[in-house]
């Protein structure tokens, strides 16, 4: 039964190394046995997938906003524009001025000379302390800590596009994702807002970036290999990839009303805190699917698996133990986008629903083939770390 | 038998909780003595060298376990340490909270002493190479961890006991105001009758001291450190960078009353509006921030002239304080002359992702006390700003409703009215 205060889609932005936009994403992704687009030359070991050419003045129309921030802000600023553009809500003041805005975010790319510099100069100082104060006060360019501020993608979101109902930002890896996407739905739901505008954006050609998951080894090296197939293999088992996905949600009278197109419906997100360390994380992972969905009918899983090998391998598991679930996991294809990650999730869910056809296994040795129409698509994102969180995406 | 639900027939939110860290000393009550006796507790800096820096002062937390272990571990600390006064007061178990965690936090960054220490670990290659490989060969998680947005909460949420994927939140300098603001929201929808808000800021490193002077927005008055934050005066320079934590339990307080709780206050309303008009700076008109201070009070069921006492943002930079008054006397209209107004920070500083929690924890003892901490360092007033800031002295006044501010960069205007009783 449908509701007036159900939750739905009504626009997709997507960035991914495969192109920008849900018809290039819908239109690769369907094609069976695709080729990711892969980099293994520029960070080496390491593989990454690359953003697309990208033409920002498409979505960011002023030369000085481009300049005041780097590619992650541009990026996920350019896929919230690409996400209102499809709702028909960009440039309409008054929609812009009420809507609310949940974002997932990291922080923003430091400046590698200027630290490449002081580390070099560390070798033959001791008075480290003091080499800081004096490169970083000389060096560092004034306006940089505004592109690198968690809150100033949001903040470039209000800018560029006039988007100022509110303005929340979360941190926390995949978990900042499912909780912006899961607080997003909540508002619409009790009725605190009307149309929601919530994703994140992830630019991994950045050696930061990369430093963020090989702290802990988290990264696959070697030769490329789908997701499921990274276990064993050198490394962690992440791929990452740059990236952005923003979605707006509504009310489902709220779309009615202004006559808009749906994808799906978004169903209840659920999400946990599995305590890993002790092996809580298997046992999670199938209390959140059940909670999410009905696991023993035929349905398809858009998987946010990162390819880590303790978090990935627990979510094949669960899904091995239901045989009427076919997975996907597209980090095989796009990479891994860490708080863009479930925001993906549920756009591709999305879209299947939307186009009533499953995508083709991502890696067929691994995937089971879905045959029929999927009316109702799961999304998952088991975090790479910590953190785990599901949706159901629905016919409308 | 007390009303349960608000105006607009949502639960109403109590707080039975509060816990506080910032310069002046861990917990409510030093923090409260210090406060109420104009008391500063800026200081020049001891944590690095200052060579170079044209600041060289800050309301540092200087005298816990981690102050010197770089920003992960002294937020988490200043986070574990409000939170166990709060939860304590509540009267809840310590380990067992059972309700979610919304923390306000600074973004992480890789600390510098890391990158110095992995990167002079060995010799070969050099940059970013470097670290990378040695990196992957660290057989340890504590870096890793440092460098995580979600490892606090993660860690809070152990050491607590909340419920489900715990919420790390960032609004810039209005952070700590949003996580409260989240918890009442969890509360009002029904998704648990408990919440755990915290706003917590160890985050004063030297890079982050370099990266607000290079925004101009510190002040540069060192010679005298307790005077440096002079909130609405006519040669306030800028804020000084500070650190700390405020802690709030919150209930629904049906489920308070039902558990013989001490009722310490209510979250009457919230309120936010974004800016659109540039990063740092507010629309000339000041509307977004009158729009969030109305918003506040229109989602509080109050009328302007319901409101006792006003704690301010008041950060003294000129544009701040400039914009509030324009926008609260917009707002309040003529009244706002004579309305106490008072700022925190003239002695504690900016503790920026923690300034909002902190300063909600000092509006609700300002209501529960009866006294309203002074701003000091009002020697000079700004003819521009005419309001009543309780200049340097504390004043004894029966205050049943305070309006606190927060804003920050990125447009962030996030407003909380609180009351002292249920109706």
């Amino acid at each position: 039964m449908s509701s007036p205060r159900d939750v739905v889609i009504t626009g997709i932005g997507l960035v991914s190394s495969l192109g920008e936009g849900p018809d290039a994403h819908w239109q690769k992704l369907a094609q069976p046995g695709l080729q990711p687009v892969l980099e293994a030359a520029r960070f080496a070991p390491y593989t990454i997938h690359p953003l697309p050419e990208i033409d920002w003045n498409l979505q960011i129309a002023k030369r000085g906003d481009q300049r005041q921030m780097e590619t992650w802000q541009r990026l996920g600023t350019y896929s919230a524009g690409l996400a209102l553009d499809d709702a028909g809500i960009k440039g309409n003041d008054e929609l812009c001025a009420t809507m609310d805005m949940v974002v997932a975010a990291g922080g923003g790319e430091r400046d590698e000379a200027v630290d490449a510099a002081i580390l070099a100069a560390s070798e033959s100082r001791n008075d480290r302390d003091v080499l800081l104060n004096e490169k970083l006060t000389t060096e560092l360019r004034p306006t940089l800590f505004l592109a690198q501020l968690s809150n100033l993608l949001a903040g470039n979101i209000s800018i560029v596009h006039k988007v100022t109902g509110s303005s929340r930002t979360f941190m926390g890896e995949e978990g900042a994702g499912v909780a912006a996407v899961e607080t997003a739905a909540a508002r619409i739901r009790s009725g605190q807002s009307t149309h929601v505008l919530v994703g994140g954006a992830f630019q991994t050609e950045h050696s930061d970036m990369l430093l963020g998951y090989e702290l802990a080894g988290y990264l696959h090296r070697g030769a490329w290999k789908p997701v499921w197939q990274r276990q064993g293999a050198e490394g962690g088992g992440v791929v990452t990839g740059s990236g952005g996905a923003f979605l707006v949600l509504e009310q489902r009278e709220h779309a009615e009303s202004r006559g808009r197109k749906i994808y799906a419906e978004l169903g209840h997100i659920v999400s946990g805190r599995a305590r890993r360390r002790l092996g809580e994380l298997d046992a999670e992972i199938a209390s959140l699917l059940s909670q999410a969905a009905s696991p023993d009918g035929e349905l398809l899983a858009i998987s946010g698996a990162s390819g880590a090998h303790a978090a990935t391998a627990a979510e094949k598991a669960t899904f091995d133990a239901h045989p009427a679930i076919a997975a996907r996991a597209f980090s095989t294809l796009t990479g891994h986008m860490k708080e863009a990650q479930f925001p993906f999730a549920v756009a591709l869910a999305a879209l299947a629903v939307d186009r009533k056809a499953a995508y083709p296994a991502f890696d067929a040795t691994v995937e089971k083939p879905f045959v029929g129409v999927p009316r109702s698509v799961l999304a998952t994102a088991i975090g790479y770390h910590q953190f785990e969180g599901m949706g159901l995406v629905k016919a409308a | 038998m007390a009303n349960l639900n608000d105006h607009m027939g949502r639960p109403i939110v109590a707080v039975t909780g509060i816990g506080v860290v910032t310069s002046l000393g861990v917990g409510k009550a030093d923090n409260w003595a210090a406060l109420t006796s104009g008391k500063s507790g800026i200081h020049p800096i001891t944590r690095f060298p200052v060579d170079h820096l044209n600041t060289r002062i800050s309301g540092m937390v200087d005298f816990l376990p981690s102050s010197s272990q770089g920003s992960s571990h002294l937020t988490y600390e200043l986070a574990e340490t409000a939170a166990r006064e709060a939860v304590a007061e509540a009267g809840l178990e310590s380990a067992d909270f059972g309700g979610p965690l919304f923390l306000a936090s600074p973004p992480v960054e890789l600390d510098w002493a890391d990158r110095f220490s992995l990167y002079n670990s060995d010799k070969q290659d050099a940059g970013a190479e470097r670290l990378l490989r040695v990196a992957r060969a660290l057989k340890e998680l504590d870096i890793f961890e440092t460098t995580q947005f979600g490892s606090i909460a993660d860690r809070l949420a152990d050491r607590f006991g909340t419920r489900g994927l715990p919420i790390t939140l960032s609004t810039a300098c209005a952070s700590g105001a949003t996580a409260i603001q989240l918890g009442v929201e969890a509360i009002r929808r029904g998704e648990c009758d408990k919440a755990l808000s915290i706003g917590a800021d160890g985050s004063a490193t030297a890079e982050a001291l370099i990266r607000f002077s290079l925004l101009s927005a510190l002040s540069t008055h060192n010679d005298i450190p307790e005077k440096a934050s002079k909130p609405f005066s006519k040669d306030r320079d800028g804020f000084v960078l500070a650190e700390g934590s405020g802690a709030l339990v919150l209930e629904s307080l049906e489920a308070a009353l039902a558990r013989g709780a001490t009722i310490l206050g209510i979250m009457r309303g919230c309120g936010e509006k974004a800016d659109d008009f540039h990063r740092t700076r507010s629309k000339p008109d000041g509307s977004p921030a009158i729009a969030a201070v109305r918003a506040a009070l229109a989602d509080a069921g109050l009328g302007e002239d319901e409101i006792d006492y006003v704690n301010a943002h008041g950060t003294s930079t000129p544009e701040n304080d400039k914009m509030e008054h324009l926008s609260l006397s917009t707002v309040f209209g003529e009244r706002i002359g004579s309305m106490p107004i008072s700022s925190n920070k003239s002695m504690i500083g900016h503790t920026l992702s923690a300034a909002g929690a902190v300063e909600a924890a000092f509006s609700l003892m300002t209501m529960r006390e009866s006294v309203i901490p002074p701003t000091i360092n009002y020697d000079n007033p700004d003819p521009a700003i005419v309001l009543d800031v309780v200049p340097n002295k504390k004043r004894n006044a029966e205050v049943g409703t305070v309006l606190s501010n927060s804003f920050g960069f990125g447009g962030q205007n996030t407003c909380l009215v609180m009351a002292r009783e249920p109706v």
